[in-house]
């Protein structure tokens, strides 16, 4: 019997080098949910990706997917649990040099022995789950940004991975592609049976989607729960980012010295 | 003043300190490089796929800047010989001088600039544009599948298009002095054959277009691999490695003639 968490995190801190990007952050991630992480540019989401995937170690604190703790395994063991990881990278990071239907095969052909013509009836699989099925002979610089993600999509489900990962899966698609992208997820999670992450700034989509929020500020987290929670919450800092207002806890102005300083006018006054 | 001093000798150890480092960094990927190259070795394909970009894109200009080379060679050799009347000498100059240098040498300074700069943007950008680190995210290592292939492509490559140089060198010398001018062609090819030593001529090209396959290779696809992940980052990337490699390819050779040719009459 399997356990219900696929991803537990636990006081979970790193800093690239006297930096501090995330403190203590603690998470519990149910299989079969979609997770959203949100939070402003540079508050650290991608990190816990990284962190998730084994791609950086934590300063302290542990990140446990399906019973291993990911920064204390060896590199063969990481990998052995990678291949059950799906990753969705910002701009679908789509091998440039490859076809669409070798960009899914790509996983399927280096790491089974499956023949040849099994292997072409999964990607033609992937790929109709995606609706690009008529697409697979193009090369991935003739797909629009939109396409390109959704082959990417099909890619990181390649192997049925246990988790998929999104980072910033829907940066600037047009709201066609981007409400696509979005039921995509949803409908293959709920499939495959798998654990979604998506680590998004887009609220209203990500709303609609996901089982449960996890707001990230300033390398904690700020606030958690369900959609409908998170929609009716007064907390200062959900308000503003969820109807995403100009000042509020997030402050409008980076930090600097008192205004009339910089522009000397004490001085003159003086 | 003082401080400005301290400054530059600050300035100047970093830069020393900086080069070490990128010194060693380099040779530990270089080592990585071979150590995993076991999967791109058994998997032949993976290697003859990047040969086709590295070497066979790269033979037509192997073989037009050969044939120009050569001509050159046969026109200023033959203006200076026939000057002490040994003008049937020509072939001998012409084939001496380009097994011995110039078919190594110019070809790889050609390869540096064709091959090398290609193979240090070509991962560089897939370096930006995440595929390495997509790729590492699937379980599969980019140096053993990225890295490597190209690696042995260009290790490969290098010693048959010096080869293929030196014979279209010798062939537009041929062309020039015998077909052109009109040098007796028995004693063109008889004066060549007789002065061309395979163990001390041949061999050594060949020896030295090989250290120069791994020097331009390994520098390339460290400099690729190495690149910031951005526009800049890769055209710095990509210029460091037709100069760096430009630069040793002269050094090298510079080194390797003295170890092949001394006590050579």
């Amino acid at each position: 019997m399997q356990s219900e968490t696929l991803i537990e995190i636990r006081d979970l801190n790193f800093a690239y080098g006297a930096r501090s990007i995330l403190n203590g952050i603690n998470m519990t991630m149910s299989r079969g949910k979609v997770i959203a992480i949100m939070g402003g540019s540079g508050s650290g989401k991608t990190t816990l990706l990284k962190l998730i995937g084994g791609t950086v170690r934590p300063s302290s604190g542990y990140v446990n997917v399906a019973g291993q703790v990911i920064h204390q395994l060896d590199r063969d063991a990481l990998f052995k649990i990678r291949r059950k990881m799906g990753m969705l990278f910002q701009f679908g990071a789509l091998f440039t040099d490859l076809s669409v239907f070798d960009n899914v095969a790509f996983q399927m052909r280096e790491h089974t022995d499956l023949p040849e013509s099994m292997i072409r009836d999964l990607v033609l699989m992937k790929l109709h789950a995606v609706g690009l099925r008529g697409a697979s002979h193009l090369m991935p610089v003739e797909l629009s940004g939109g396409m390109a993600r959704r082959v990417a999509l099909a890619r990181s489900i390649a192997l049925d991975p246990m988790l998929i990962m999104y980072d910033e899966p829907f940066t600037g698609l047009d709201p066609i592609s981007l409400s696509v992208i979005g039921s995509l997820i949803r409908r293959l999670t709920d499939a495959l049976g798998t654990t979604s992450i998506i680590v998004t700034h887009d609220v209203q989509e990500s709303l609609k989607i996901v089982d449960y929020v996890y707001f990230i500020a300033d390398g904690v987290i700020a606030a958690q729960g369900t959609p409908q929670e998170v929609s009716e919450s007064v907390a200062p800092f959900v308000h503003q980012f969820v109807h995403g207002e100009e000042d509020g806890p997030v402050p409008f102005h980076y930090p600097a010295q008192a205004y009339r300083a910089d522009l000397n006018l004490e001085n003159n006054l003086a | 003043m003082l401080n400005r001093i301290v400054a530059n000798i600050q300035d100047i150890g970093h830069r020393v300190i900086d080069s070490v480092w990128r010194l060693g960094n380099a040779s530990r990927f270089f080592i990585l490089v071979l150590l995993k190259s076991g999967t791109c070795l058994r998997r032949f394909s993976l290697v003859i796929r990047e040969l086709y970009y590295t070497g066979v894109l790269s033979l037509i200009i192997i073989i037009v800047s050969g044939l120009f080379v050569g001509m050159v060679l046969g026109l200023q050799g033959y203006e200076t010989l026939q000057k002490y009347g040994s003008e049937s000498a020509v072939g001998t100059l012409v084939a001496l001088s380009l097994v011995r240098e110039l078919g190594p040498v110019v070809s790889a300074l050609l390869f540096a600039s064709r091959a090398g700069s290609a193979i240090t943007a070509e991962i560089g950008l897939m370096k930006a544009t995440e595929q390495l680190s997509a790729m590492g995210m699937m379980a599969v290592d980019p140096i053993a599948r990225v890295v490597a292939p190209r690696f042995w492509a260009g290790v490969i490559s290098m010693p048959l298009l010096a080869a293929m140089f030196s014979v279209m060198g010798v062939f537009g010398g041929y062309l020039v002095t015998v077909v052109f001018i009109g040098v007796d062609a028995g004693s063109f090819w008889s004066q060549m054959q007789g002065a061309v030593d395979f163990r001390f001529d041949i061999i050594n090209g060949f020896i030295k277009s090989c250290f120069f396959g791994v020097a331009i290779t390994a520098i390339a696809v460290y400099e690729g691999y190495d690149a910031p992940p951005t526009a800049e980052g890769v055209s710095g990337a990509t210029t460091r490695t037709v100069v760096t490699s430009s630069l040793v390819i002269l050094g090298l050779d510079f080194i390797l003639t003295a170890f092949m040719f001394r006590g050579i009459s």
